[in-house]
Order: structure tokens, then C-alpha cells, then sequence
């Protein structure tokens, strides 16, 4: 029987007291009306913005023939000068468009009053066009610390599901190496039932508009757009909180009889829990695969309505799926460590680290194969998604490829490393980091769009759910014997060696 | 020791076959070679054979397999002759470099494999018309051999691989 260490907790409790506060104070210090923006703006411009400003007109050479004019007429008109340099520093699409506009009237410079009748309509719309454009940024200053928190959360929580995903091929394929890790995969599952209720009632947060994560769930937004319009069979609330529902509870359902009939065959004199479990597992990777689906459409794509791919679904499933690999990875090694794992050898821990590497090069495919497609063909309907990505996220977006496939295809090819603790734990850390920024970028762009930022918020949430998760796992844990009895594969798994 | 007599002990099952290179071993008689035909798993542990360097190998034909896709595609396509082909970018390698991944690939899948089996037949010395060195045609279908040097006491190494369960012990003269 494994005992949680009092330290341990201790730590599991001040992660989540320490998350708890930092987001809070993410939820207190998102800006609640368009005056608190502008300030924000307007203390943020200084710095970032003129230098993106200035990237904006090198990146367009064509562009500072227009700025030009633009310059001069500004110089003209001191009062458009106020205006126009507050609306400068706002971000460069922004000082595109106006210079754009602007450039006309200055071309029309020669002749004053015409020039200035027309610049008086400029300021006008400029402003009107400012408004909006604040309002724009607000929603996604106030989506910040909801986002933050729903990356965390839904990250948290298909670790465990992939948990449970693996634990089920295990189960169907009959595999003989991996009995003696049952207890600890099943531990590392006790989180989804705590993971799937945080998650449903952020969820339903979400439809009674406490956020604006989901566009599609603002009648308003509805109204003006007829994409979503035309999605509304689908995409509406109480259908996608009921499919949310069917999907959760099915893979709790899993987790508990699956669980209940492991431990019956302990005490069980034949098979019979076995062969109930081994045909329950397979009941659910077929319900599994059809859920995962659409639950990365429901959860992850419809954050950007507009936008769709074929492959998503196995995407996401690859990347929690190495995630959830790496987690039993570890906790397996942290067990270990402490000496609870009697049977557990460095060839079980090989067979990990081998599926750590496949996996993670297989998420690398999935990635590289829908990016590709969708860069080569170019169709602008598709390309939105990978330019915001690219020009908004370009660290994040392509250090995660640097972080899941470059790194550890570089670590684990070595059979030698795949053996060696120390280099599994970073490696693994690694994998995980990667893996939680990749769901920054599905999530975040469609939500905050340019003003994200790995701060307070979001490692406050992360920590939270860390926390969370650790102290949920470790009892679980406690809560059974670390070796199956009467498995019938028990015997070839302790004696494993590859 | 003059003589080139080698012992060739053999036996039918591997079972056998692994306890006598492990006695063999522990009574430091050294074991020039065995013949089995089928692959023994643990046999190289239990003879004391060096782990095989192919995957390094492997790893740097990789590696080359690589650069040569690399620098192929970026003269072709982007040094010697850039064509805009349907307005992919084609100012530098960086930019148009998705579509150079496939093959980039390929490649190196191409190269770590084939070089990797080319590699392997040198080192164990096989290729077309290669004359057979096997000592005793049953060794191919359900017998193993166990080959050994003599030196010291003939008849007491004999005597030595009849004890270790041998079906048959037999002294040859090596040429």
C-alpha cells in the first residue's frame, strides 16, 4: 500500500492555494470597461507597439511610400496629428489601415479644402473605427483569465483521459508487460471524475455568458454572422452541453466499473471480472475514438467557428495522448523512486519511454500534416487559422514543434537514455511544457487573439490544476494495493524484460 | 598453440545450447563460433559478444541522408533557377521549406536503411556467390555448434562438451 507523503501534500496544497490567488487576481485585474482599455493601451504603446509598428513598415516596403504622405499631412492638420498618433500605437493592422486611408487625402493635399473637408470625415470614421477596435480588445482582455484557466482545465483533464485511453488498449490488446502499472494508471484516472466536473461547470459558464471563450454562444454575435448561422444545428447550446454530458459521463462510467472489476478479480477465484473488463475496454475505445472526435470539435475548433480540419480530432488525441504516456511515465518513476514498485523494472520503463518517443513523433506527423496541407493549398478560408498563429504566436507555435518532436527525438532515440531516470524526467518534463503550449496555441489565438501572454493568469491556473491533480492522483493511490492480485498476465509482467 | 584443432560440440536444443556457452565461458575455454539456425535470444549476452554499433551507424546515414536533401533541394529550387511554381515563396529555403519536408524524409529514411544493410553485409562479410562456411549442414535445420579452440588437453575438453549435454563432440583440423 503506498502512503501519500505529508510533503508531498503540503506541496499538492500550496500549488493549488498559490493558483487560487494568482487567478483570482487574473479575474480582478481584466479590464471591465473600454476607458480601463484605452489606459492600458495607452501604458502598453510605448513600448511594444511602436517597435511592432515599426516591424509592420519593414515588413511591407511598399507601405512607407504610403506612410510618407501620411507623415506629411499630419503636419498639416495638429489636430489629426492627436488622433492619429494615439491611434499609431494601437497595433500595426491598425496603422495599416489608416494610413491607407490617409494616404488618399494627402494625395489630394495640393488642394486645402478639399483636403480638409476630407480629413474631418477621416477623423470621424477613425474613431468610430477606434471604438470599435477597443471594444475588440477588451473582449479579449476579458476572455485572458477565463482562457487561461480553460487551457489548464482541459489539459489537466485529458491527461487523465488519455490515461484511461491507454489503460484500455492495454486491457484489449492483452498486453503482458504493462499489469504491474494498472494500479498506477487507474490512480492517475481518479482525476477525471474531479476534472470532468470543473470542466462541465466551466462549460456551463460558458453558456450562460459569464465569458466570451465561444463566440458562437452569443446570440448577438449569431445574428451578424451567417458562417455560424448557417452552423447553429450544430453548434447551439443545449446540444453541445448534452453531447458534453453523454461524453463525460461515459468516460467516468469506464473508469468506474473498469476500476470496480479489476479489483472484484483480486478477490475473485476465476476470470470472469477479466473477461468483463476486457470486453467493457473494448465497448469503450470504440465509443472513445467517436467521442474524442467530436469533443475536440465541441471544445477545441468551435473556439474558431469559422474555421474547420478533417484531422483535428486525432491531433488532439495525439497530444494529450503523449502527454498522458509521459504523466504514468513519471508518476510511475516517482514511485519507484520511493520504493513502492517492487516489480516494476527499467524495462517497463524502456516499453514507456519507446511509447513516449513513437507517440511524440506521431504527434509531430499529425501536426506537420495539417499545417502542411493547409500552407500549401493556401485557401484563405483555411490559412487564417496558421497566420494568426505564425504572426501573433510565432514562439509558442513553433516551439512546440521545437519542444515535442526536436527534442525528444533527439533524447529518447538512444535505447541506453530510454533506461536512465534522470534523463526521462527531463525529457518528460519537457514533453508535458510542450504539450500544455500546444494547447495554448489551439486555444488562445481565437480567444485573445494578440494580447495573450504566459503570465500571472495562466501559470497560476496551471499550477492550480497541478495541484489538483497531484493531491487527487496520490490519494487515489493510497486508496488500493500497487500490484493487481489476479491478473492473468500479472505473473509475465513481473518477470518482464526487454 | 601450434595446432589449429578446433572442438566442434553439438547439441539440439538451445536450452542445452545456452547452459554450455555459459560453462564453456566460466571453464575459459574460448569459443571461436556458434553455428545455430535459428537467432538464440540471449546468446550474445552469454557469449560475451560487444553490442553492435549498426543503430550509430544507422543514426549518421540519417543524418546525411538529411543534409543531402537539404542542399539538393535548396540549389535546385532555390539557388540555381527560382521559378515562382504557383506562387509558392521560393526567396529562401526557410519559406518554402514545408514542402521540401517530404522529401527532406524520405531521404533520410532512404539513406539510414540502405546504407545501414549495406553496411551490415560488409561487416559480416555476404554478398551474391559468397562461398557457405557452414561446418555441419545440419546446423541450418535443427542443430547447433558450438565451436571451440583446443588447447591444453585434448581429451579432457572432449570430455569437458560431452558433460555439457553434446549430442556429438567431434576434433577437426582447421585449415
Amino acid at each position: 500500500m503506498y502512503t501519500f507523503s505529508s510533503k508531498l501534500k503540503t506541496f499538492s496544497f500550496i500549488l493549488m492555494i498559490v493558483g487560487i490567488l494568482g487567478i483570482g487576481y487574473g479575474f480582478l485585474t481584466a479590464p471591465k470597461d473600454i476607458q480601463e482599455v484605452e489606459k492600458i493601451l495607452a501604458a502598453s504603446a510605448h513600448g511594444e507597439h511602436h517597435a511592432a509598428a515599426a516591424e509592420g513598415h519593414e515588413a511591407a516596403p511598399a507601405h512607407e511610400a504610403e506612410a510618407a504622405p501620411a507623415k506629411a499631412t499630419h503636419e498639416a492638420t495638429p489636430a489629426a496629428v492627436a488622433v492619429n498618433a494615439k491611434e499609431k500605437d494601437l497595433d500595426t493592422m491598425h496603422v495599416d489601415t489608416l494610413s491607407v486611408a490617409v494616404a488618399p487625402a494627402a494625395e489630394s493635399h495640393e488642394a486645402p479644402a478639399v483636403a480638409h473637408k476630407a480629413h474631418k470625415a477621416e477623423v470621424h470614421d477613425e474613431h468610430a473605427e477606434h471604438q470599435a477596435h477597443l471594444e475588440h480588445v477588451l473582449h479579449q482582455l476579458q476572455n485572458k483569465p477565463w482562457a487561461a484557466l480553460y487551457v489548464a482545465c482541459i489539459f489537466f483533464m485529458f491527461i487523465s483521459l488519455g490515461v484511461l485511453a491507454f489503460y484500455a488498449i492495454q486491457q484489449v490488446a492483452q498486453a503482458g508487460w504493462s499489469p504491474v502499472l494498472f494500479r498506477v494508471m487507474q490512480g492517475i484516472t481518479a482525476y477525471l471524475p474531479v476534472g470532468s466536473v470543473i470542466f462541465f461547470i466551466f462549460l456551463i459558464l460558458c453558456g450562460l455568458h459569464f465569458n466570451h471563450l465561444f463566440i458562437w454562444l452569443d446570440p448577438k454575435v449569431v445574428a451578424e454572422d451567417e458562417l455560424i448561422r448557417n452552423k447553429s444545428g450544430y453548434l447551439n447550446f443545449p446540444f453541445w452541453i448534452i453531447r458534453a454530458a453523454v461524453f463525460l459521463i461515459g468516460w467516468n462510467l469506464y473508469r468506474y466499473y473498469s476500476r470496480k472489476n479489476c479489483l472484484a478479480q483480486d478477490e475473485a477465484n476465476d476470470d470472469l471480472y477479466y473477461k468483463k473488463n476486457f470486453k467493457l475496454s473494448a465497448v469503450f475505445l470504440v465509443f472513445f475514438i467517436v467521442t474524442e472526435s467530436i469533443m475536440s470539435w465541441d471544445w477545441i475548433m468551435s473556439i474558431d467557428p469559422h474555421w474547420f480540419s478533417t484531422l483535428f480530432g486525432w491531433y488532439v488525441f495525439m497530444s494529450f495522448f503523449v502527454s498522458a504516456v509521459t504523466t504514468i511515465c513519471l508518476v510511475t518513476l516517482y514511485l519507484k523512486s520511493k520504493g513502492y514498485l517492487e516489480h516494476v523494472n527499467t524495462s517497463h520503463i524502456h516499453d514507456l519511454a519507446k511509447f513516449m518517443f513513437g507517440f511524440s513523433v506521431f504527434w509531430t506527423y499529425l501536426w506537420f500534416s495539417q499545417f502542411m496541407l493547409i500552407w500549401y493549398a493556401n485557401i484563405p478560408e483555411e490559412v487564417t487559422y496558421f497566420i494568426t498563429r505564425i504572426e501573433h504566436y510565432n514562439l509558442p507555435f513553433f516551439g512546440a514543434v521545437v519542444m515535442n518532436f526536436v527534442f525528444p527525438i533527439l533524447i529518447l532515440v538512444n535505447t541506453d537514455f530510454k533506461r536512465i531516470t534522470w534523463v526521462l524526467v527531463m525529457a518528460g518534463t519537457v514533453i508535458l511544457f510542450g504539450h500544455y503550449i500546444d494547447f495554448f496555441n489551439m486555444i488562445m489565438p481565437s480567444s485573445v487573439g494578440d494580447q495573450w501572454f504566459i503570465g500571472i493568469s495562466e501559470i497560476s491556473s496551471v499550477l492550480f490544476f497541478l495541484g489538483l491533480f497531484i493531491l487527487v492522483v496520490f490519494t487515489a493511490l493510497t486508496k488500493v494495493p500497487l500490484l493487481p492480485k489476479r491478473n492473468p498476465f500479472i505473473e509475465e509482467s513481473k518477470h518482464f524484460h526487454y | 598453440m601450434s595446432t589449429n584443432k578446433v572442438i566442434h560440440a553439438i547439441y539440439n536444443d538451445d536450452d542445452v545450447l545456452m547452459d554450455a556457452v555459459r560453462k564453456t565461458r566460466i571453464a575459459h575455454h574460448h569459443i571461436e563460433e556458434v553455428f545455430t539456425p535459428f537467432p538464440v535470444h540471449g546468446l550474445d549476452k552469454a557469449m560475451g559478444i560487444a553490442p553492435t554499433r549498426l543503430a550509430i551507424c544507422a543514426f549518421i546515414y540519417g543524418c546525411l541522408g538529411l543534409t543531402v536533401a537539404t542542399t539538393m533541394m535548396d540549389y535546385i529550387m532555390i539557388q540555381d533557377w527560382p521559378q515562382d511554381i504557383g506562387g509558392k515563396p521560393s526567396f529562401s529555403y526557410i519559406q518554402n521549406m514545408p514542402a521540401f519536408v517530404p522529401v527532406m524524409f524520405e531521404m533520410t529514411v532512404f539513406f539510414a536503411a540502405h546504407l545501414m544493410v549495406v553496411t551490415f553485409y560488409m561487416r559480416s562479410k555476404l554478398w551474391p556467390f559468397k562461398q557457405a562456411e557452414n561446418p555441419d549442414v545440419r546446423t541450418t535445420d535443427d542443430h547447433f555448434l558450438m565451436e571451440v579452440a583446443v588447447s591444453g588437453n585434448e581429451e579432457d575438453m572432449v570430455s569437458f562438451f560431452q558433460n555439457t549435454g553434446a549430442v556429438e563432440v567431434k576434433v577437426i583440423e582447421k585449415h
